[in-house]
């Protein structure tokens, strides 16, 4: 293969010296910048495409059960009686234990705040009319700190920001049983439980 | 089992960062490959085989990317692979490279990231609302930055950190890739600036963000024998580490990246570092938002839980501090194409450990480390150079 | 040189569909069946697991996010190979001989019926200026091959259809299987035209299916297990991914993983010295193709020994009597780990009615299918 200092067989490789620092010799770095205007006023060639890929994804025993109880109104989890954790959103295995989960196992709609933020900008990058807050809850009746993620309202967004909301304690707002899906948004949002510290 | 066969770095390339290029990302990936090659003195005649990394396809609008990218890699009639763990993909791909020739199958081995997030329309950002879980996640229609703000904030209350603190990161960084040829944000902003940006998802405001990027890097790999004929100065590779968490992230406790540990850990146990703070000299660290680079400080075992922002206030991070992190400018300042972001830190590495950056250059820096993260706050990739 | 060998292999039921379970849920039943067998538990004693999957079949991105729990690898070293399960195979084999790594699980899954637009997500995989915008199935790019290849080699479309029949009859024989039957070669020259010359029977329909398997190195293996099956030789090769710069006739992926694959294992016979082989059919042409491709014969004669009969399960050199993808089933990136499955079995001696007997030695091969032109080649031993 030859040392640094061979010459290639191609002509356009300089030789480079012993010592010769080779990041140093580059000039330039290779890559030419855009602007969104170029795109608009038709400076570079484009081509679209819309990709077509559905998916119907099986939710599996576990999350099937999970959504079913949400339609009643319910949150269900899954115990592990190895380790003893109540688990939510429920899993047909234990990954602790690596060995399937023992029993279902209904748990409340209540619980905590372990984390939250508040967004001003929609999923596509859009800004949003009003801030929302989300926030991992820590539901009432499973192993600490099982969180799920959703919504929450009814708070004061100064208080928000100034890191009020960490442990308060919140309480779904279903749909309305008819309305109700089978999905995690049949749970509008999370609000905060009134009288309790 | 003792590792026999070493590995070095011996070439490092990459494009400019932008917004958007023109460049296809086949065309990114073959001017860093060919710089990295070029400035290694070597030919796609001398290289063995090719790994690629680069992360979702849904930025650049092609399923199986990397068998599209491949011919721009340099990997036609090539033993070639793709390998991917989302944002940790700029740190793992050296790392799959560093097997590839330790396992003494090859000598030589070309490794690239790329990322195009440009193609994706209305807004690279909606590429991201796949990646959460689409039955129990993504009806909820969440935005990327949310989710890690729910990181940051906690974070934040843990260890009872304010803002003014995280946004030294920021200003540090964007201040140190004013130094970098290729950075596509650099600036000289101050803490004020960063609070007074436009919020996005408290806490997370614009500038403790970084872009949404187009760009590619590469590095060449040598087994021993042929790197010592290749270059007087190969960069070790020592120590290699990753690891992932559980997908649960609803689950865990996010103040402290527990599978940043576990991945340095296994980098550490394979160099021989003891005290990580001590032997590292300097330290490219992912810094995709600026708590991050925090979070990692300590995840990395280079700060105690919670003291990672005492340790940037007193200035130890800076290029001139006892422990330089992200003289780069980290992705803050150079920019976030993913799968190839981690790469810009690992080309970093190595021109520091050579004493080719410049005016980036931290003196006297023989052990680096680069460290990338990414899914849902899951993976941690380390990677362990030395001179 | 260290040593690797495959100690323990699981797999769910092969099914047409599954909509009763999650693919979370059917990695677990695989990894559970590997774990078991090869006498270990992942939370302890595994250094590095490895997902073999592309996020456009899963509908997801970053389809490593979702792997590690039911693979009892929650904070454990975990990554994705965006290609098929010989891939992951292989990369494990890499890991394992470095030293770094003592015993690595691969897994590999389809779960092609939550995909509602396969034809929309292949064509996603094509070139967006030249290909795309072309429309139709993808698969009209396999009708061409298989014109050139018929053309090159003067194999013809009979040939082709027993490569169907044989391999549907194989699978009736294998539990692993969703598509084993007793049809004819005119049940396939008549069945529905699809991508001339293609017939819809030579066409392996998708099926859904995990399978895990535990590789260690030497002294770790031969603790755990009576019957290590050693991993003699690995190779694989990407071809341009550009339609128009292809050679159309030849698979020169196929022919460069084997050779890489035969030097290793230090086979230079391949037509004597191999027992059995495992090889890519998702189309009924490419098992003749990649026949020849790996050198059991001359080019042109793959054809030939079909009608001998040598290449039947009882013949001299077997080729795919798990059933292949025609007969089990195309498991899209599960594929090449499912040849490794059956090579195992076969080795071991546990393959029941599919027995070869006295298998020594097996070879699996791999074609990542549509639009590629990339494939591996893993070959397999009782002995070392």
């Amino acid at each position: 293969m030859g040392r640094s200092n061979a010459s290639r067989n191609s002509n356009n490789y300089e030789i480079i010296k012993e010592g010769e620092k080779v990041s140093e010799k580059i000039k330039e770095y290779p890559g030419h910048a855009l602007k969104a205007e170029d795109f608009k006023e038709g400076k570079v060639l484009t081509t679209k495409w819309r990709p077509n890929a559905k998916y119907a994804w099986s939710a599996g025993i576990a999350v099937s059960r999970f959504l079913k109880e949400l339609k009643n109104g319910k949150i269900i989890a899954r115990k592990c009686n190895k380790c003893g954790r109540i688990m939510v959103p429920p899993r047909m295995f234990c990954e602790w234990c690596f060995k399937p989960t023992d029993e279902w196992v209904y748990v409340k709609d209540t619980g905590r705040i372990v984390t939250y933020s508040i967004s001003y900008i929609s999923a596509e990058r859009g800004r949003l009319e009003k801030p929302m807050v989300v926030a991992v809850i820590a539901i009432d009746g499973a192993s600490e700190n099982m969180g799920i993620l959703h919504k929450v309202e009814g708070v004061d967004i100064e208080e928000a920001k100034a890191g009020k909301l960490f442990g308060m304690r919140v309480k779904a707002v279903w749909k309305p049983p008819e309305e109700r899906e089978g999905a995690i948004t049949d749970i509008m949002y999370f609000k905060p439980l009134e009288g309790e510290g | 089992m003792l590792i026999k066969k070493r590995v070095a770095v011996v070439g490092a390339g990459m494009t400019l960062f932008r917004r958007r290029m023109l460049e296809t990302g086949r065309e990114m990936c073959w001017e860093a490959a060919k710089m990295a090659l070029d400035s290694a003195g070597l030919t796609l005649k001398d290289i063995d085989c090719v790994v690629l990394g680069t992360a979702p396809d849904a930025f650049d609008g092609q399923h199986m990317k990397g068998e599209y990218l491949l011919d721009g890699a340099g990997a036609w009639r090539k033993p070639y692979v793709r390998v991917y763990v989302g944002g940790g993909t700029g740190v793992f791909v050296p790392i799959a490279g560093w097997w590839h020739v330790a396992s003494g199958l090859f000598d030589t081995c070309l490794v690239i990231g790329e990322e195009k997030m440009s193609p994706c329309h209305p807004h690279p950002q909606y590429a991201f609302s796949t990646i959460w879980d689409p039955i129990l996640t993504r009806p909820l229609e969440p935005n990327l930055i949310w989710i890690f703000a729910l990181e940051m904030h906690r974070y934040m209350h843990k260890y009872g950190i304010k803002k003014e603190d995280i946004a030294l990161v920021a200003v540090k960084n964007k201040r140190n890739a004013l130094d970098h040829p290729c950075a596509q944000i650099p600036a000289k902003i101050t803490v004020e600036d960063v609070l007074n940006s436009e919020v996005l998802v408290w806490p997370v405001q614009r500038l403790d963000i970084s872009p949404v990027s187009d760009g590619a890097a590469a590095v060449v790999l040598c087994s021993e024998d042929v790197a010592k004929k290749v270059t007087d100065s190969p960069v070790w590779i020592d120590g290699v580490g990753w690891c992932l968490d559980s997908t649960y992230w609803t689950n865990r406790e996010l103040a402290y990246p527990k599978y940043v540990e576990y991945a340095a850990r296994m980098a550490y146990k394979m160099a021989g570092i003891h005290n990580p703070p001590k032997e590292i000299d300097v330290a490219e660290v992912y810094d995709p938002f600026d708590y991050k680079e925090l979070h990692h400080m300590e995840g990395l075992q280079l700060a105690r839980k919670g003291e990672a922002p005492k340790l940037t206030k007193e200035g130890v991070t800076q290029r001139d501090g006892d422990l330089p992190i992200n003289p780069s400018g980290g992705l803050l300042g150079v920019g976030n194409p993913i799968g190839a972001a981690g790469m810009m830190k690992v080309c970093e590495i190595f021109w520091q450990l050579r004493g080719e950056a410049g005016k980036r250059q931290v003196p006297d820096a023989r052990t680096g480390l680069a460290q990338a993260w990414g899914d849902l706050m899951q993976v941690g990739t380390v990677i362990i150079m030395r001179s | 040189m260290r040593k690797v060998a495959i100690i323990g292999v699981g797999s769910t039921e092969i099914r047409s569909t599954t909509p009763d379970v999650s693919y979370k849920e059917m990695m677990f039943e695989a990894a559970t069946k590997a774990y078991e067998e090869a006498g270990i538990d992942p939370r302890k004693d595994v250094d590095s697991f490895i997902t073999s999957a592309e996020d456009y079949w899963e509908g997801y991105s970053i389809f490593d996010e979702f792997v590690p729990d039911q693979l009892g690898a929650v904070l454990k070293p975990v990554f994705t190979v965006s290609a098929d399960g010989l891939f992951g195979i292989i990369n494990a084999y890499m890991q394992i001989r470095t030293g770094l790594i003592d015993i690595a699980v691969v897994e590999a899954h389809s779960k092609a019926s939550d995909m509602l637009t396969f034809e929309g997500i292949v064509a996603f995989a094509l070139d967006p200026i030249y290909n795309r915008p072309l429309g139709g199935h993808p698969f009209y790019i396999a009708g061409l091959e298989m014109m050139r290849y018929l053309c090159e080699t003067d194999t013809t479309l009979e040939e082709c259809a027993m490569v169907v029949v044989k391999n549907k009859k194989n699978a009736l024989d294998n539990p692993y299987a969703a598509f084993g039957a007793k049809i004819t070669v005119e049940d396939v020259l008549n069945s529905e035209p699809m991508f001339h010359p293609l017939k819809r029977l030579e066409i392996s329909p998708l099926a859904d299916g995990a399978i895990v398997m535990v590789l260690a190195a030497e002294e770790v293996a031969k603790r755990l297990t009576d019957t290590p099956i050693w991993v003699k030789g690995v190779g694989w090769c990407s071809d341009t991914p550009q339609l128009e710069s292809r050679d159309w006739g030849r698979a020169i992926y196929a022919e460069i993983s084997a050779k890489m694959a035969y030097k290793m294992a230090k086979i230079t016979q391949p037509q004597k010295e191999i027992d059995l082989v495992e090889i890519d059919d998702k189309f009924s042409y490419k098992e003749l193709q990649h026949m020849e491709a790996l050198g059991l014969c001359e080019r042109g004669e793959a054809g030939i020994l079909l009608r001998e009969g040598a290449t039947q399960r009882d013949g001299d050199l077997p080729v795919n009597p798990s059933g292949g993808s025609l007969g089990c089933g195309n498991l899209l990136e599960a594929d090449g780990l499912k040849k490794a499955m059956e090579l195992v079995l076969q080795l071991r001696g546990e393959a029941g009615k599919r027995q070869v007997p006295d298998a020594k030695t097996g070879v699996a091969q791999v074609w990542r299918g549509i639009p590629t032109a990339t494939g591996a080649v893993v070959i397999l031993s009782r002995e070392y």
